[in-house]
This record gives structure tokens, C-alpha cells and sequence, in this order.
């Protein structure tokens, strides 16, 4: 088996104890997901795995033999942005950029989840159709995600931006 | 902090208040707060792009072949000694490479502490680092192990037998203030200030407020952990990568510390992810710096999130009384702000609530004074605004307070106080718009829908209600900040100096700056920062580091200008201008006076043969802070409701309206601005680091337990800004990293007595307090 980690098979470690975190960082050197507490608080960690977010701080590197893991290196480049990598910058959706990684990362994901229809705490309406995206509905959702200098207006900016061009 | 520092700095005013202001620093108004091409614009951080798809590289990022990793072992007493260690199970496990203690550790002093007169120390506490057996808080290193990987020192590092021998400890705020020490000064300023008789003028006065506010321990919580990966070259060479926000002054206490060459020791610190004030030298450098030279190998030591709060200082609690009292007109006779903070006497960092206060409103009368509880815990450090942060929470709550008691509004009574020069000094404000700021910021926030009684606004289940307060921060710009600037002949730049980038926006800004200060396009100029081997600049603190690094472009541009005209010579259509006769624009130089007379960088470079110029200097003494009272102000404005049923408080609307100088990026400035007043609005609602007052162990060094606000606490904020230069300031900015968190524990403090009638003094307001 082999963990297939933005494309590239990579071998899971002999460790046992290796969090997917330590994986990505330490072994595979991909250091743009970022440590914020190790215990599931702060989601500066967060990674998609088959296209889910989850905290790779509370993964074990051998959960995830044989699926697809995708970090924010493989959403996009300096010279082939992710459109929530360039709505970030042209919202200030960070400042010393240590929890952007997790923000976007969590924020693909939970497009997605709006998309196919899953509810959150705030939303109104459970038997419609689909899901309203709106600042709150984003809000409750990428709560999981800390930001300590406070760029939580341009984040949810970005997201709303990338989330009204992908319906019209 | 000395009754000699004490003397000097007033001895300095003085002297500087006799010298004609022109010829000062700041005397001529800078001519960019006036000419602006790039400074002003809504420019984006050129650092997004490597901040968005992750290759913006930190202190623990840096590859190293061969690197081991460290874990801390912290002490679960808090007074005492190791009586016994028993490391073999281990140094037997399996990857460990060494166990280190202070029976091992070499011998090395602390770094010299921080203060007024040194100002590149950098330490934040005296107390040795893993040098004896004594326990002085409880957290302390008391081992680190060495191994191959991070999970493999973890693992031993739990392994670890140490026994202690318990001592007594102070660990209650409430016993150990009768034996607080008063210092004679605080910071900048003498810590007694009494003018005229305010204690007899309160007792007189026709209205009057006297109550006691009290604020809790509270940690930075940057995002990014602290870590440092060190490597030695030979014995007598040392790389450390740092998150720090004091690259330079880092570098030159490690080398005292391992008594090593200054030009021996690099430090390196690009990126910073999140500082606050807490990414300072604290023991872990040190232990890492020793543990790499003891094994002979480069080495990562990265805190958990538990050692950051355990071994990283926060913000001091405080107990403050503020006494205002008033005559029939509101205006104040009485203004008494005293009370205590912790400060160990191995610390270094007053928690100078009261400075704040100094300047914010005129009065017949004033007493200040702090005195400095010693308590067995970390020692405290500076963290966001320290002092105003908290002490504008306590005044003004207070003026709110008599506000209400009088039946006036809260922002009419404030605007009646206001200073017309430094109430304490009588020296005149260089610039000053608070009335501006609360009339603008009032109108955008619909202040008259505010209902006077409280609890008078009802939706269901939900009160209602509006709170506003002050908001103050002095200007600082740090002596000595250094940049080197090269000019090269295909007409770019190059702006470097040691400083760190951590959200500020440093780099985007300063080319943006520099640009204009050299008159080219922001494109052809690049920006070299975050390694003590550039030239240096000073800490980033006092919200200082843009108008301490705008300073010294000023002076390296000024020293280019003068080199570039020797160089152009007599065939240039500049000949025989000197320095103070033209200005940069154009790519090139030209004739204050005759624009016509200019000639291109390009042009003098390739006729003189030179491929390139480079010049490095230091910004002027920063004398206008004595010469003038240099303050950023603001009002702050919050709307919120509170349940009746759950106690719980939702903040709905905050707005910021700012007097601050110059703006020079709108967007990097309104980010600041929000930043600031977020972190406030934990300040208010949800932050506390919880000591256990029986044993001094925090309880809840997690972020899972400690609150900081989350997207969904957040509502958007709107900011505004009156804009006005500062005309003693380089660019005619002031620093606005720290404002934004002032005032808002008050606004919204003020808001829930609105809404409830009930007062909050003891932050944080939480559920149970409005139950």
C-alpha cells in the first residue's frame, strides 16, 4: 500500500506513532500545513483526505494507507493560484499567514459539503433545497479554524467571493 | 527602572523642550506625507502568494541533514528543589540521543533583561536556564532529551523520573499584595505622578466614580508554536532559526550568552507566524543553542502548545482602582488610576496600565501609581498594547460609569475632557483629532438610536445595547534602526535590514515607501529582510518598527543622494546642487527647484562606471518624542445583545474609528485595525489563562480550554480613520499594531451595562457573570 500524497506515492512511515502531520512536515517536507497545538484546537493542520478536510494532527499516518491526501501545495502554485489562494490575497484574508493553509484547505472542503447538501448549526431551513451560502453558514462552519491576528472578515470575504463565481 | 533614568529622561525633555522644534527631527514635515505616488494605495502583501500555497518558510521548516529533534521536560511543583533524576529508562530509549539537565547543561548566564536603558536586551527573565536545582515557577525546564525524531523525544521525554522537594510559594494575588514593591518609574515615565490633590478633590467634587477593575492572566497564542532549528559550524559559528520579532538583538545575546563573535551568530527569521509580543528570547533558544553543541549536531526544538503557555509569559492580571470626580459641569477634578500587576523580580516587563490614562483627559488633579506583585509564576512579558489594553478597560468603564450616574452621554462627557496638550507635561500633542474620531466614528455607527436607560432594547430572548469607549497608544519609534540600500545601474533597488515580517505587512509597506522616498516604480524595488545579518533593526514593539525602518530609509536615502551627486560630477545637469537642493523623482534626481535639471540613476551610475551604490545608515535620534506629546487615539463603538435566558453575549456590529497619522496601506491597515480590536474582543468576552491560586499551575494551557474568538464570534468590523498626518512623523504615521485592541474591553463592557444594567468589572464578562 502507499499513501498517494498530491499525486506521488509516498511510502507510510515504519513509526507507528507518526501523525500525518509529522508525515507531511518532517518527512515529506511539504511544511505548508502548519502545527498550531497537536490536539485537534486549532486547525492550522487541516488536509484533504478524498477530498474531505481532516485535522492531520489526530490522523495517524497509517489511517490513511492507500488514499489520496492533498495539501495545500497540491491546490495550487504562486503561478497557478487556487481561486481561494487569490481571493485570500485580494481579501487580506491573513496577516502572518501561519493558519492560511488550514483556512483554505478547510474552506475547499467545506464548499463541497455546502454543495451536497449537509447542514450546519445555523442553517435555517433543512428541508430545502440545497444550501444558502452565506456569512454565517460560512462562519459557524470554518470555526474550527483559528486565526489569532484576526483576519476572520477577509477570510469569510474570500470564501463568499469563490463561493458566489462558483454558482454563476 | 531607576530614579536615575528617572532624572535623565527628564533632564532630556527639558533640554530638548529649549530647542527650537525645526531643528529636530520631525521639524520639517516630512515632504512624502504631502508628495505620494505608491504610499497610500491599497496594495496587496507581496508575500501572499508564498503565504497562500504554503512555501512561506518557518523557523521549524528549514531542512537540515542530520537534524535531531528536542522535547521539555516541565516542573509539575512550583517552589522547591530536584532531590533526585532518574534518566535510564530514558537514555535507553530507543533513538535518544541525550538527556540533558542542569547536571549537564554547560554553564552559560541568562540573557540581560530587557529595559528602557538597554534597549537590545532582550531577556525576559533573570532566572537561570537549567543551571541549579532550584524551581522558581511552576513550568520551568527542568530536562530536555535529545533524540532522532520528534516522537521518539516525546516518548523519552515522558520516561523521565525527577523528584522535588516542595517549598513554600506565592501564588495568591490577594496575599501577596501587601508586600508589593512600588518602583520609581514605569517605563518611560516616573511611576508617582500626582498633581494637586486629587484624593481631596474627588472627596469634594459634585459627581464621582471609585471602583476597582480587575483583569486576568492572558496569553499571546500566535498561531505558529515557538521553535528554533539550530545548527553549529565548528565551535565558533552559529545558525539559529528563530521565530522571533528581535532578530538583531536575538543575535547579539546569543553570542554574549556562548561567548561567541557578534558576526559569528546569525540569526534568521522571515517569517513570523504571530508574535504579539510573546516571540521574544526565552529559555527554550537557549536550552536549544546548548543542546545542539552538546550532541554536535543541528537541532529542532519546537514548544507544544502546553510549554508555550507553561514557559512563554503573557499579559500580567491586573487590579486597578480609577476614582474620577467631576464638578456640576462634567468636567474632571479628580482623575486617580492606581492598583497592581504581577511582575516577579526576576521579570522585566511592567504592565504599565496606567500610562495610557496619563494622556487621555485633562483634570484639576491626577494621581498615578502601579505596584508590582511578586508572584511564583513565568515571568510576565509585554503582550498587545500592554498596559493600555487593559488600563483603558478600567478608565474607561469608569468614565462610563460617572456618565451614566450623571445622566449625561458617555461620549458628550468624554469630548468635554479632552486635553488640549499632554495634561501631565503640558507639552503640546503633534497632532491630535479624538473629537474628530468619535464625531465621524458616532454618525457611521448611528450612536443616537442608543437608548440612555439600560435594558430598554428587547428582541425576545435578547437585550440590546450600545457601549463606546477611548481607545490611546503613544508613539514609539526605536533609536538605531539601520538599513542598507543599494542602487543599481538597471534602475532597481534594494532595501534591506534584519527586522522580521509577522503580519504587519513590513516588506509591502517599505517598498511601497521606498519607491516614492527614491522616486522609482514599486516593481524595481526589492526588499531583504529577517537575518541578523543584514543591518540591523530594533525589536518590533511599541508598534514602532514601520516609522523606526521608514526612518532609516529616510537617512540611507539622503546618504545615497549624496554619494549618487559626487558621482554625477560637473557634466551632470545637476552640477553643483548639493543634498538639501534636490529631490528623488523621475528614476533619478532632480532640482527642487528646477525640474528641468535631472538626470536618471541609470545615467550617473553608467557614466561613473558603477554597476551599482550601496549605502547603509541609521534613522536620527528619535528626539521628537520628547520634544512633542505623540499619541494615537480612537472611539470605539459596539452593539450587542445579551441572553436573558443563557447569559451569553453576542457582539454584532464593531466600529473603529481611528486618529493615527498617515494611513499608508489602506487594506494591510484595515486588517491591523480588526486584528487588534478581535483580540480585544477576547479580551472582553472569552480569554483567561487560569492559574490554580493553591499550587500557581495554569489549568488550562490548551487552545481547547483557552478561548480565543473564532469565526463565529466574529462580526464584521467596520474601521474608519480621520487620515491626519503626523507632521513630526517620518511618512506622518504613527504605529497602528496595538491601538486597535485598546478601548474595546470597555465599548463592550459599556454595551452589556446598556443592555443589562448590570456592570462587569472582572474581565472576562462570561455567561455566569450576567446570569
Amino acid at each position: 500500500m502507499a499513501i498517494v500524497v498530491n499525486g506521488t506515492r509516498v511510502a507510510p512511515p515504519d513509526d507507528p506513532r507518526v501523525s500525518l502531520l509529522d508525515l507531511l512536515r518532517d518527512r515529506l517536507h511539504l511544511s505548508g500545513t502548519k502545527i498550531g497545538c497537536n490536539q485537534g484546537a486549532c486547525g492550522a493542520c487541516t488536509v484533504l483526505v478524498d477530498g474531505k478536510r481532516v485535522l492531520s494532527c489526530l490522523t495517524l499516518a497509517a489511517q490513511v494507507d492507500g488514499r489520496s491526501v492533498v495539501t495545500i501545495e497540491g491546490l495550487g502554485s504562486a503561478d497557478d493560484l487556487h481561486p481561494l489562494q487569490a481571493a485570500f490575497i485580494e481579501h487580506d484574508g491573513f496577516q502572518c499567514g501561519y493558519c492560511t493553509a488550514g483556512q483554505i484547505c478547510a474552506a475547499t472542503a467545506m464548499l463541497e459539503e455546502i454543495a451536497a447538501g449537509m447542514p450546519s448549526y445555523v442553517t435555517e431551513d433543512l428541508g430545502a433545497d440545497g444550501i444558502a451560502i452565506s456569512r454565517d453558514e460560512i462562519r459557524e462552519r470554518m470555526s474550527g479554524n483559528l486565526c489569532r491576528c484576526g483576519a476572520h472578515n477577509g477570510i469569510v470575504d474570500a470564501i463568499l467571493q469563490v463561493a458566489t463565481e462558483k454558482v454563476a | 527602572m531607576s530614579n536615575l533614568q528617572n532624572m535623565i529622561i527628564s533632564s532630556v525633555r527639558t533640554a530638548i523642550g529649549w530647542v527650537p522644534g525645526q531643528w529636530l527631527p520631525g521639524g520639517k514635515p516630512d515632504p512624502l506625507i504631502t508628495r505620494r505616488g505608491a504610499v497610500g494605495r491599497q496594495a496587496s502583501r507581496l508575500d501572499g502568494p508564498a503565504k497562500v500555497t504554503g512555501t512561506a518558510r518557518f523557523a521549524a521548516e528549514v531542512a537540515i541533514e542530520g537534524l535531531c529533534y528536542a522535547s521539555l521536560v516541565h516542573s509539575p511543583v512550583t517552589r522547591g528543589r530536584i532531590t533526585g533524576i532518574d534518566s535510564s529508562a530514558a537514555e535507553r530509549a530507543p533513538g535518544v540521543v541525550r538527556v540533558i539537565t542542569h547536571r549537564s547543561m554547560p554553564r552559560v548566564a541568562s540573557p540581560a533583561l530587557m529595559s528602557m536603558a538597554d534597549m537590545g536586551a532582550v531577556g525576559n527573565s533573570s532566572l537561570p536556564i537549567l543551571q541549579d536545582d532550584e524551581i522558581h515557577y511552576n513550568g520551568q525546564i527542568v530536562a530536555a532529551v535529545v533524540a532522532e525524531t520528534q516522537e521518539q523525544a516525546d516518548h523519552a521525554a515522558s520516561l523521565l523520573r525527577i523528584d522535588y522537594a516542595e517549598a513554600n510559594a506565592a501564588t495568591r494575588f490577594e496575599d501577596a499584595k501587601s508586600a508589593a514593591r512600588t518602583m520609581p518609574s514605569l517605563l518611560f515615565d516616573t511611576n508617582h505622578r500626582k498633581v494637586g490633590d486629587a484624593e481631596r478633590e474627588l472627596a469634594r467634587s459634585a459627581h464621582r466614580v471609585d471602583e476597582t477593575y480587575r483583569t486576568p492572566w492572558q496569553s499571546h497564542n500566535a498561531i505558529e508554536l515557538h521553535a528554533v532549528t539550530v545548527a553549529w559550524d565548528g565551535d565558533d559559528r552559529l545558525t539559529v532559526h528563530d521565530a522571533t520579532q528581535m532578530i538583531a538583538p536575538s543575535a547579539a545575546a546569543l553570542a554574549r550568552i556562548f561567548d561567541l563573535k557578534r558576526d559569528n551568530v546569525r540569526v534568521l527569521s522571515p517569517f513570523v507566524g504571530g508574535g504579539f509580543g510573546g516571540k521574544g528570547m526565552w529559555d527554550h533558544q537557549i536550552v536549544a543553542v546548548a543542546a545542539a553543541r552538546m550532541v554536535g549536531r543541528p537541532l529542532r526544538l519546537m514548544l507544544s502548545r502546553e510549554s508555550v503557555y507553561r514557559i512563554i509569559g503573557g499579559r500580567s492580571p491586573t487590579e486597578q482602582r480609577v476614582a474620577i470626580g467631576a464638578d456640576a459641569d462634567g468636567r474632571f477634578t479628580s482623575l486617580i488610576h492606581t492598583g497592581y500587576s504581577v511582575m516577579p523580580g526576576y521579570g522585566a516587563s511592567p504592565e504599565a496600565f496606567t500610562l495610557g490614562t496619563r494622556a487621555l483627559y485633562q483634570a484639576k488633579s491626577f494621581e498615578f501609581v502601579q505596584r508590582h506583585v511578586e508572584l511564583a509564576v513565568v515571568a510576565n512579558t509585554f503582550m498587545r498594547a500592554p498596559g493600555e489594553a487593559v488600563g483603558t478597560f478600567a478608565v474607561e468603564s469608569a468614565v462610563d460609569e460617572l456618565a451614566h450616574g450623571m445622566g449625561v452621554d458617555p461620549i458628550e462627557l468624554r469630548l468635554r475632557n479632552l486635553p488640549e496638550r499632554h495634561p501631565i507635561t503640558n507639552v503640546a500633542f503633534s497632532q491630535h483629532a479624538l473629537r474628530q474620531a468619535y464625531e465621524d466614528g458616532a454618525r457611521r455607527f448611528g450612536w443616537e438610536r442608543r437608548q440612555r436607560e439600560p435594558g430598554a432594547r428587547r428582541d425576545g430572548e435578547w437585550r440590546i445595547g450600545m457601549g463606546c469607549a477611548s481607545g490611546s497608544f503613544p508613539y514609539a519609534r526605536m533609536p538605531g534602526a539601520a538599513v542598507g540600500l543599494t542602487m543599481r545601474r538597471d534602475g532597481t533597488a534594494t532595501v534591506a535590514c534584519s527586522a522580521q515580517e509577522m503580519g504587519m505587512g513590513t516588506s509591502t509597506v517599505q517598498v511601497q515607501h521606498a519607491a516614492d522616498r527614491l522616486g522609482l516604480p514599486v516593481e524595481a524595488i526589492a526588499f531583504e529582510m529577517g537575518d541578523s545579518g543584514l543591518p540591523a533593526a530594533p525589536m518590533a514593539g511599541g508598534s514602532s518598527q514601520t516609522v523606526s525602518i521608514a526612518g532609516a530609509i529616510i537617512a540611507a536615502a539622503e546618504k545615497l543622494t549624496t554619494e549618487l551627486l559626487r558621482l554625477a560630477g560637473n557634466d551632470s545637469p545637476l552640477a553643483g546642487l548639493r543634498t538639501g537642493d534636490v529631490r528623488l523623482e523621475r528614476e533619478g534626481i532632480a532640482s527642487a527647484t528646477d525640474p528641468s535639471r535631472h538626470e536618471s540613476f541609470r545615467s550617473i551610475l553608467s557614466r561613473a562606471n558603477r554597476d551599482e551604490i550601496t549605502v547603509q545608515a541609521a534613522g536620527t535620534p528619535p528626539l521628537e518624542l520628547f520634544k512633542y506629546a505623540m499619541h494615537s487615539t480612537s472611539a470605539m463603538f459596539c452593539e450587542l445583545r445579551v441572553s436573558d435566558v443563557t447569559g451569553e453575549v453576542r457582539v454584532d456590529r464593531l466600529l473603529g474609528s481611528f486618529d493615527c497619522g498617515a494611513i499608508l496601506n489602506p487594506k494591510m491597515a484595515a486588517s491591523q485595525f480588526r486584528g487588534g480590536m478581535i483580540m480585544g474582543l477576547g479580551l472582553a468576552l472569552t480569554e483567561e489563562t487560569l492559574f490554580d491560586e493553591r499550587s500557581g499551575r495554569i489549568m488550562n494551557p490548551t487552545l481547547a480550554d483557552y478561548h480565543i474568538p473564532a469565526h463565529l464570534d466574529v462580526p464584521e468590523i467596520e474601521v474608519m480613520w480621520t487620515g491626519i498626518p503626523d507632521p513630526r512623523s517620518p511618512l506622518g504615521a504613527r504605529g497602528i499594531g496595538e491601538i486597535g485592541i485598546t478601548g474595546v474591553g470597555a465599548a463592550i463592557a459599556n454595551a452589556v451595562f446598556n443592555a443589562t444594567g448590570k456592570r462587569v468589572r472582572d474581565l472576562p464578562i462570561t455567561l455566569d457573570r450576567l446570569l
